[in-house]
């Protein structure tokens, strides 16, 4: 089959610029409250589970690495762990303790980010160029491990791909202390910020029966009371070598997200830390022949939640079959049940507290029900947003 | 020199166009923004419609669903307007390219509708901060 | 539940399972045809109380497959329920949406990518390929290959 791309009928006119529909997340709107929801996926769907069966088993780190930019360390552990499986392999003790150290770095800079991005939704500009001007230090030491500041491509079926360079140790733990000492601060702030308090508690709220129901994980699962964690239900790298806290909130909303996100952060430089010090000697992989015939599965949990990767081998060189399950597939439909009944001022921080990718919170459009007319942009709704914060500010 | 290339290369406003990326691309897009880098104080700003901007800055190998808006977005767009293939994914598929969703890369789509349309590559995956500014610095000396 | 209790409590639905197997510890295979699919991925989400994860369909060539996961985190046990569908040309199956709305999007993506049917699902649109994309073509079939000047 030839695929053709064929060009939109409908004629750019003196019409709406968004009107066909263009946007990822399209929210139904009655006066000023959402009463439904509808999400076009097709945006970013590259066909990678399709791509994945013709590349050999090695190569397909590579791929799982770039579907999302910033789980990227997350998605092929979890790939690799589940070829693992297959074949029966268990990599060296090093490797464990190098695929933590990049995992929970990974952690700490993609919570420091969507720090920022809230602080950016709901006009708390200080704190989104702070945040994102405090995260550069991990990038940088991330590029000193891996060679590049995301997609690190450091995991491969057998262990990892390349050591951590000498002296790394000298040089990590004064940045760890660096940005837990900002982390502080910041964590405070928000915790004491009143006007902080009245706009994000109680909004966007996640019961925990929706919670369930909507199968989420990570973050947005534990700030709804659920305590899930698959690096404690199953330890997979270094985390059962390792001491470490699960963190819980009850309330839901996205304050306890927020809360949720913050405390994580600590717990994966305190990780970080004492990865680097229990760091022992030894090869950093096994060798690997081939991978047999047979069926696995690898988990991983990413700053978002839980990666899930099922992974068929009929005893060849490429996988006969790879699903791929990136957090947010599950995260973000329960946006539904935390955002239907809020009011337009509250989409853009409900949608930013399930933490989905960037490029698709951009992508929000409010349609008037009635009328089907597309009313709100991105950018009109982050005009609103921010201006909520404003009326808080001066009623306070 | 024309005026308006005069007040683009002075200025750049960019609108920022995903068309099925990992997001890699865009948050070093971002980056760009925030005080280490901090293209501000050259001029360059983010946008918020394509109508109000001088160039596009086009992350993603453009998906079959994302094809027609990237289309839309380059109509839309103020002549002259450059645009910017960010990454291996929007200069040429990069690992995606035999992804039956795949209609890209970019400079594949804008070209059926203007052939003479301007387009500069920042390849890399994704391409660091200082490699983006520096694309559009001799992207503008260029012109 | 210890793992132990699990065990047993798996044991009480054997009678609608073909194959009950574990390799590992915490890895457990269910197999079942489709007519007691909904049944099954019902006693798992209500009566043991496992998060369901995701579902994977998968095209033998004669039948289909669909394997739904579910992850018992109190232990760390992956319960995989490996559902087969014997009719190759109009393969359907009991949706499991109105059970666990969690389950919507994957149900969409199936029918998109493999053209399985789920009867009774609430909304079961075009989710992941483009609005162009032509009727009755599946791209994770084994036979289906596409032309493309690369």
């Amino acid at each position: 089959m030839k695929k053709k791309y064929k060009l939109p009928i409908i004629a750019s006119g003196p019409v709406h610029p968004l009107q066909e529909e263009m946007e990822f997340f399209q929210l139904y709107v009655d006066g000023e409250t959402v009463v439904d929801i509808d999400v076009r996926l097709s945006y970013n769907h590259r066909g990678i589970e399709k791509i994945s069966e013709s590349l050999q088993f090695d190569q397909v780190p590579f791929l799982v690495s770039r579907i999302c930019g910033i789980c990227s360390a997350s998605h092929p552990l979890a790939y690799v762990q589940a070829v693992e499986e297959i074949a029966g392999i268990t990599p060296p003790e090093r490797a464990l303790y190098v695929r933590t150290i990049i995992n929970e770095l990974e952690r700490i800079h993609s919570h420091i980010l969507w720090v920022g991005l809230a602080g950016h939704f709901i006009g708390y500009e200080t704190v989104f160029m702070w945040a994102w001007k405090y995260r550069e230090p991990v990038l940088d030491m991330l590029e000193k491990i891996t060679g590049n500041r995301n997609n690190y491509g450091n995991v491969k079926v057998g262990g990892c791909r390349e050591d951590l360079p000498e002296g790394i140790d000298a040089e990590i733990n004064p940045i760890l202390d660096q940005i837990e000492k900002k982390m502080d601060m910041l964590t405070k702030a928000v915790l004491d910020d009143p006007i902080l308090h009245a706009r994000l508690k109680g909004v966007g709220v996640l019961k925990k029966e929706d919670a369930v129901a909507y199968a989420v994980t990570g973050p947005t699962a534990r700030a709804s009371g659920i305590p899930i964690d698959v690096r404690r239900d199953d330890p997979y790298a270094a985390y059962d070598l390792v001491d470490w806290n699960v963190c819980v909130q009850k309330e839901g909303d996205v304050f306890a997200k927020a809360v949720v996100r913050l405390l994580e952060t600590f717990e994966s430089i305190k990780m970080v830390r004492k990865a680097m010090a229990k760091l022992p000697k030894g090869p950093i992989a096994v060798e690997v022949k081939e991978i047999p015939p047979g069926e696995a599965i690898g988990h991983a949990e990413a700053p978002r939640g839980e990666t899930f990767h099922y992974v068929r081998s009929e005893g060849g060189n490429t996988p006969a079959r790879h699903k791929a399950r990136a957090p947010s597939y599950v995260n973000v439909p329960s946006f539904k049940a935390s955002c239907i009944g809020e009011k337009i001022s509250d989409v853009l921080i409900t949608l930013a507290a399930v933490d989905p990718c960037y490029s698709c919170t951009e992508r929000v459009g409010v349609v008037e029900r009635h009328t089907n007319r597309v009313i709100f942009d991105f950018d009109k709704l982050l005009q609103l947003s921010r201006e909520k914060t404003e009326k808080i500010r001066k009623g306070i | 020199m024309n005026w308006k290339i005069w007040s683009l290369k002075k200025s750049p406003w960019v609108f920022h166009v995903n068309t099925g990326a990992c997001n890699n691309c865009d948050i070093e897009v971002v980056n760009c923004l925030t005080p280490k880098f901090d293209v501000e104080r050259f001029g360059v700003t983010l946008v918020g419609s394509p109508r109000h901007a001088d160039a596009l800055l086009v992350t993603g190998v453009v998906t079959a669903q994302a094809a027609p808006r990237l289309i839309q977005a380059y109509q839309q767009a103020s002549k002259p307007c450059v645009v910017f293939a960010i990454g291996a994914c929007a200069c040429g598929t990069g690992i995606f390219r035999t992804g039956y969703h795949v209609v890209g890369p970019v400079d594949k789509i804008i070209k059926e509708v203007d052939p003479n349309a301007i387009i500069a590559f920042v390849p890399g995956c994704p391409p660091k901060p200082e490699a983006m500014i520096s694309g559009i610095v001799k992207m503008l000396n260029a012109l | 539940m210890s793992p132990d209790e699990l065990f047993e409590k798996l044991n009480t639905i054997k009678s609608s399972l073909t194959l009950f197997d574990q390799p590992l510890d915490n890895r457990i295979y269910l197999h079942c045809e489709s007519e007691n699919c909904f049944e099954i991925n019902k006693f798992l989400f209500q009566e043991v109380g496992a998060r369901f994860v995701i579902a994977t369909a998968i095209d033998c060539e004669q039948y289909f497959e669909i394997l739904y996961h579910y992850s018992y985190d109190q232990t760390g046990c992956v319960i995989n329920l490996k559902c087969f569908i014997r009719d190759h040309e109009n393969p359907q199956v009991e949706s499991i949406t109105p059970l666990i709305p969690g389950a919507e999007w994957i149900e969409r993506e199936m029918h998109d990518l493999e053209g399985i049917d789920f009867n009774n699902h609430p909304c079961l649109e075009r989710l992941i390929l483009s609005d162009d994309w032509p009727e009755g073509e599946y791209p994770l079939r084994k036979d289906w290959t596409h032309e493309k000047e690369i």
